[in-house]
């Protein structure tokens, strides 16, 4: 009851459906992936792994990677082609969308986020949909530590008039 | 990969289809979205992560106790458990202020692509230099 009461006195301006169904089907790509071969896919991997196509770099050469890189970009360009067959073909309103958010910010979050989820052995997706799904305690801290930077830097760039 | 075969391509990009799909419809792909649920204006997100966890964790429990094997890998099925030390949290601060700030995770970016955002190349292309970076420093340590 509790959580239904906080539910409520939460703002929802775009409702919860589209949230609820893309969740959703998050989680049963990443279970497609998982009851076909086992993998537990993250996105963020394939930042190194595709690295090991160009650099010599021991870090991204490790077995695990060479060996992941080719399945890495084809789950990548998956990812590409559904968003796209929502956005262009079965949207309700179809059409290219373009962020008002500033270059700078992309760039240089898009730096740390990087240097970050490898550092943290994962993303989102990695820890957590998949962390968190496994009820693995490394994963629910990295995410619970994530979570609380993210509200904490865009509230505080928000707070210094950066929009968007 | 090519030795697994067509089978095994073919469920990875289905699956990563079906997830780009629930990334779109979701509105993860689009930053503003993002920074309107970290700055407390819109809870949705919530759903998103809590439905997408739902959906593997009792994927994950069923696969565990009462399936053994995938069938196009041979691979017994785990749930993911990754060991913990110092750089879990000190990972999660970098990603946290870096996700704070752009609006956009490593998934969400490859779908934007999808849904036609190209200045999302900025984010991708900065997540490629943050991953070659820290690659290259701890390579440059170990070594």
């Amino acid at each position: 009851m509790s959580a239904l009461a906080v539910s409520l006195s939460l703002p929802f301006p775009r409702g919860v459906l589209p949230y609820l169904v893309g969740g959703l089907l998050v989680g049963l790509g990443a279970a497609i992936v998982y009851l076909g071969t086992g993998i537990i896919a993250g996105a963020s991997t394939f930042l190194e792994s595709t690295l090991s196509y160009l650099s010599g770099v021991e870090r991204f050469n490790r077995p695990a990677y060479v060996a992941s890189r080719n399945w890495r970009v084809v789950f990548t360009l998956g990812i590409v082609a559904g968003a796209a067959l929502w956005a262009f073909a079965l949207s309700p309103d179809p059409g290219a969308w373009t962020t008002e958010v500033q270059p700078w910010r992309l760039l240089g979050g898009g730096v740390l986020v990087g240097v970050g989820t490898r550092l943290g052995k994962g993303c989102t997706s990695g820890h957590g949909v998949c962390g968190v799904g496994s009820r693995s305690g490394t994963s629910l801290v990295n995410v619970a530590t994530f979570m609380a930077f993210a509200i904490g830097t865009a509230q505080l760039v928000q707070a210094l008039g950066v929009h968007p | 990969m090519s030795e697994r075969g067509l089978p095994f391509v073919t469920v990875v990009f289905v699956g990563g289809l079906v997830f780009g799909l629930g990334l779109a419809i979701s509105g993860m792909a689009r930053p503003e979205v993002v920074l309107d649920f970290l700055q407390f204006e819109d809870a949705g997100l919530l759903f998103v992560m809590g439905g997408a966890a739902f959906v593997t964790g009792v994927t994950f429990a069923v696969a565990t106790r009462y399936l053994d094997r995938a069938p196009l890998t041979g691979t017994a099925y785990a749930r993911r458990l990754k060991s913990f030390d110092r750089n879990v949290v000190a990972g999660g601060v970098v990603f946290g202020v870096g996700w704070g700030l752009s609006g956009i995770c490593p998934g969400a970016a490859y779908a934007s692509v999808g849904i036609g955002n190209l200045p999302i190349l900025w984010a991708i292309a900065g997540m490629f230099a943050g991953a070659y970076a820290q690659g290259y420093a701890r390579s440059r340590l170990a070594g």
